[in-house]
This record gives C-alpha cells, structure tokens and sequence, in this order.
C-alpha cells in the first residue's frame, strides 16, 4: 500500500558496494549534495567545535550584554553577555548525539518488531497493529512532557524515550514493506527455485526492506530533531547552561525588540540542520527508488 | 446504520474511560503529590498530614479516581492547587482560545491543502509538485517555534505590523484577539496544510492509479471531466478521515505555538501546569484533549459513513 511499489530487485553485491552506489547516485542530484554537505558540516562542526569556539560558552560577562555583532562577537552576544557565536557552534552537540543515537535505536527496533511480525502474520500481529495505532493517535508532545517530567531529562532518558516512540511507527512502515516485498514475484521465483527460507529472508527481504528503513531512518532523524528542540524551548530538555539552539531560541523570544541577533544563529543554525537531513533523505530516498511525498508523516 | 452508529459511540466513550484511567495513572506515578507541590519545602509532619487530608488525597487511589471521572462528567474538575480555584473557571476560557485558534487555522489550512494536494498529484514529479511537496516537507519538520520566530522577526520586530506576543487578558471578547492571533493562525496553518496535502496527494495518486479511472480515460472521457467526475470524489472521501485525525493530532503541536506566542490557550496552561506540579491542572486539561481528540475522530468516521454509502453496507455487514 505504501510506495514501496518502485523498488526493484537488485543483486546486492555487498552491503558496502551498496551504499557507495547509493551515496554517488545522491550526490548526483546537485540538492542531494547540498543536502548531505549541510549534515556533514554540522557533524563535523559538532565534534571540533569545542576547540575552534573563539570563547567560553559560559563566559559571563556584565560589560557587554546585549552587543550587537561586531568584528569580536559575529554573531553578538546575549542577555548574559555570552558570545552568540560560541553557542550557537556548541548548541547542536546535545541535540545531534541524542538524536541520532536515537534514530538507529528507532529503526533497529521498530524495523526488526515490524518484519517479524510482517512474515509472522496472525492474532499476535493484529493485537500489536491495534496497540502501535493507539500510540499514535496520542499528540507526541504531551507524551515526552510527561516522561520528561516523571523521569527528568538527561540524554539517556531522553534517547530511550525519543527511540521508543519513534520506533512505534517504524514497526507500521517496516511490516507493510514486508508484505510488499513478500508479495513479489522474485520472492515467488525464490520459492520455485526450492530455496530454503532463511535464505529468502536473508537475500531477498531484508536486503529491500532495508532499503526503506533507511530511507525512514533519515526522516525519523528530522522529527526527533522536531522533537528535541522543541522540548528545550519550553524548558524540559536539556539544562542551561549548556548551550541549545531550541534553548537560545526560547531565551531569545522575550528579547527580541531588543535583541534580534541573539534569534538569528541559532534559528539558522537548526533550520539548516533539518534542511539538509530533509534534502539528504530526498536524494536517498530517490536514489533507492521510492517515492518520499507519497508516505503518510508521524 | 443506527445500531452501526450507537456501536461507533459506544466505542468513542469506552475509549474516553480507557484515556481517562491511563492519565490519572500516569500522574500517580509522578513524584509527589499536589501537596508537596503546593507547600513546596514546607511540606514536612503535621503540615503535609494536614494539607493531605483537606484535599482527601490518604484516601483509596480507585476511590479518588472514581470520583475525580464522576466530577469530571458534570464539568467539575477540582480545585487547582496554585491558584485555589477552580479548575472548570479557568481551562474554560482558556479552551474557548484554543478552539478558536483550531478552528480559523482549519478553516484556511483545510481548503488550501486539498487544492494543493490535488495540483500536486495531477501534475506529480513536475515542476508544481516538487514545489509544493518540497515546502510542505520543510513545513512539517522545521520546528513551529522556529517558523514562529522568524514570522515574528519579521512582522513584528522588523515591519512593527503585528504585535509578536500576545497581551490580552485570557478572558477578553473575542474581537480583542483578532490581531494578536494573525501570526499564530499563520504558523498553525501553515503546518496544516502540509500535514494534510500529503494525504490529498497521496489519496489523489492512487485513485488516478484505479482500474475505473483508467477505464474512463480508454473509453475517451474528456481529462477534467474524469478528474472531476471519477477521480476527486473517490479520492477526497477517505481523507475526511484523516483531515480530522490530523487536526487533532496537531492539537499537540499548538502547545508549542501558544507557548511562543504567549497565547492564552489550553496548551500553555498545561505547560504552566507541568511546570508547577499543578497535578490536578495537568489531570484535567490531558482529559480534555483526550476527549476532544476521540470526539474529532467519532465525528470523522460519522461523516464518512454519512458521505460515503458504500461503506455504510460493508462495514454494517
């Protein structure tokens, strides 16, 4: 039902051949490549930022609140007389560690539950079906506030949370690829052939399955993104003083009169962020053959 | 059809009790109660025995549930431990903005969305659907108080058009937020509409996909004829549907809007709650959004069933 209907059966290689064909056919498309320089750009800047900022994230300083950008502060500095510039570079390192830890725990979870109960079928398969829809009915942000609440939020609370839920769906979108896939007449010659079935399962499904979890993978990756920044600008997320572009961007609201620059890094910042996970997950999903429009969001 | 639809309602209310124990549940499991929030480091001996017994929280938690679902009926949801009102006064007003804001975003995402949706699924792969499903994938993932801010960068701090937040007393006639709530519906609807076009795209593809649309086309009938006569009203019933589930799914999402635009409405409160530990607040509003999101829904799969008769014999059957 979903639009898996493109994919066509490739003899894979290897798994490392794959993804190079993969990455040089999303590279192709000049917004593939943006897309993936964007990511690339704010990973490395997450791991060297520590030691290229020009100042301390928590350099308070009372002599120079509220500067606006200058030749020593590019970016200006905030209600503390922090450089803007400094933390919005620090800002995404939580954000970035949490969420992509998260999203492998999502598709690892979610897609393994979802082809198993894709090839197993029955009672089981339609009790879980019932329960992964109640779950997603419930709005996602009450859900995490509550968590947040009763568990607090340090990156492992927030990584099992943001990977449990977000796994939920995965489950739904691995099992209706699996039907797709099994449904297909190469699984059918599989068959004929006298092929054993963990073989088919091995050679045949997961190899396309895995196609689409990745491509889910790198969606998954922009609403825990969603996610995050969003729990942090209404304060549930992670504590000041460490610095967050969701935090900065909360900090800056009641200042904005005041202050416009203190918004505008971070709002960048995060913005380009999801842009190019958005674009990278395009070219990928183009480059495997499926249509991303078509699939359902949440 | 009537005992179809006595059953759907059945359904509906089930799911309300279901939604109604799993929060009152989840608030338990919370640290402390509205006593330790509400005295905060008084909360010691005598004082804290006092203050539970006044609010009857020694008693049985099934006791207490029962008549916490019992008051909760007759629109009486307690009394709020920071404010020690009660808490039907406030959510009251407070769920009136929302609704507003709810319903005005619909009103102009709703429309906007199926004409998008149904140009981009006409026209799929070409230049107006990589436009349109492009923004709307921007649209869904940028965070709503990133958009907010930089509508109020704009709008606000720049242009000085409209105000940036929100100053209006909770209970104020309608009319005094008609321009504060400009940039909120703005934001709402934005994400709305691409939400929902997506679905209409989606929907829209796969009826042109039919074995009767492409009948119609084989037997010569005119292209905007069969567009308008074989494909939309196939395509444009079953996403009555998910229209409404996803309006109150982004029910969620408005709590965030609110927050930036320190709009009076019944996700900041809750957030205000959440913060303060106002259990009892934090109880009633997730009530609420609960039944208001089941009630959508009930009032989705109703209309189909009224607009679609095909489904009134097969799923009765």
């Amino acid at each position: 039902m979903m639009a898996t209907t493109n994919i066509e059966h490739v003899k894979k290689k290897s798994v490392f051949v794959g993804l190079l064909a993969v990455l040089s056919a999303m590279i192709s498309r000049p917004s593939g490549l943006l897309g993936l320089a964007l990511v690339v750009f704010h990973i490395v800047l997450a791991i060297v930022s520590p030691a290229i900022a020009p100042y301390d994230f928590k350099d308070v300083n009372a002599q120079i609140i509220l500067n606006t950008p200058s030749y020593e502060h590019w970016f200006g500095t905030d209600s503390l007389g922090r450089d803007v510039l400094t933390r919005t570079m620090l800002g995404g390192r939580q954000a970035l560690f949490v969420t992509t830890i998260a999203t492998v725990l999502a598709i690892a979870w979610g897609g393994l539950l979802g082809v198993l109960l894709g090839l197993v079928g029955g009672r089981l398969d339609e009790l879980l079906m019932r329960i992964v829809d109640a779950f997603l009915c419930l709005p996602w942000i009450l859900v995490l506030l509550l968590i947040v609440v009763m568990v607090g939020s340090e990156s492992g609370v927030l990584i099992l949370t943001l990977g449990f839920f977000y796994g939920i769906p995965v489950i739904r979108m691995a099992r209706a690829a699996t039907h797709d896939v099994v449904a297909r007449d190469f699984v059918t010659a599989a068959q004929a052939r006298g092929e054993s079935r963990s073989t088919i399962v091995w050679r045949e499904l997961v190899p396309n399955v895995l196609d689409v979890l990745l491509v889910e993978g790198a969606m998954r990756w922009s609403w825990m993104l969603l996610a995050f920044s969003s729990l942090s600008f209404l304060g549930f997320g992670i504590a000041p003083p460490t610095p967050d572009w969701g935090l900065m961007i909360s900090n800056s609201l009641s200042i904005m009169a005041l202050a416009p620059w203190t918004a505008l890094a971070p709002v960048v910042a995060l913005s380009s962020l999801i842009i190019g996970i958005n674009l990278s997950a395009d070219a990928l999903a183009k480059a495997v053959g499926i249509d991303r429009a078509q699939r359902a969001p949440v | 059809m009537v005992k179809l639809i006595a059953r759907r309602l059945a359904l509906g209310v089930l799911t309300i009790v279901l939604v109604s124990g799993i929060i009152f549940v989840g608030v338990q499991a919370l640290p402390g109660d509205s006593c330790t929030a509400y005295l905060g480091r008084a909360a010691q001996g005598k004082r804290l025995e006092n203050c539970r017994r006044d609010f009857g929280l020694e008693r049985p938690v099934l006791a207490r549930y029962i008549e916490w679902t019992l008051g909760a009926v007759r629109g009486d949801f307690g009394v709020s431990l920071k404010g020690k009102k009660p808490i039907s006064e406030t959510v009251g007003t407070r769920f009136r903005n929302t609704v507003i804001l709810g319903i005005t975003a619909s009103i102009l995402g709703v429309p906007l969305a199926i004409l998008l949706g149904i140009i981009a699924a006409l026209w799929r792969d070409r230049l107006p659907d990589l436009w349109v499903s492009t923004t709307a994938i921007f649209a869904m993932t940028i965070p709503e108080f990133v958009s907010s801010t930089v509508l109020i960068l704009i709008f606000s701090v720049w242009l000085g058009w409209l105000p940036g937040i929100v100053i209006t007393r909770p209970d104020a006639p309608l009319f005094e937020f008609l321009s504060d709530i400009i940039l909120p519906i703005v934001v709402l609807a934005f994400v709305m509409t691409a939400h929902i076009l997506r679905m209409v795209r989606t929907s829209v593809i796969d009826v042109l996909a039919s074995d009767y649309v492409q009948m119609a086309q084989l037997k010569g009938v005119p292209y905007w004829q069969m567009v308008f006569k074989h494909v939309l009203p196939n395509a444009l019933l079953p996403t009555i549907n998910l229209v409404a589930l996803t309006i109150a799914w982004l029910l969620g999402g408005t709590l965030v809007i609110e927050v930036v635009f320190n709009y009076p409405g019944l996700g900041r409160l809750m957030v205000q709650a959440i913060f303060f530990r106002d259990l009892a607040m934090v109880q009633a509003i997730a009530l609420i959004l609960a039944t208001l999101y089941i009630a959508l829904n009930l009032f989705a799969d109703l209309l189909t069933l009224v607009a679609n008769p095909r489904l009134r014999t097969m799923r009765s059957s």
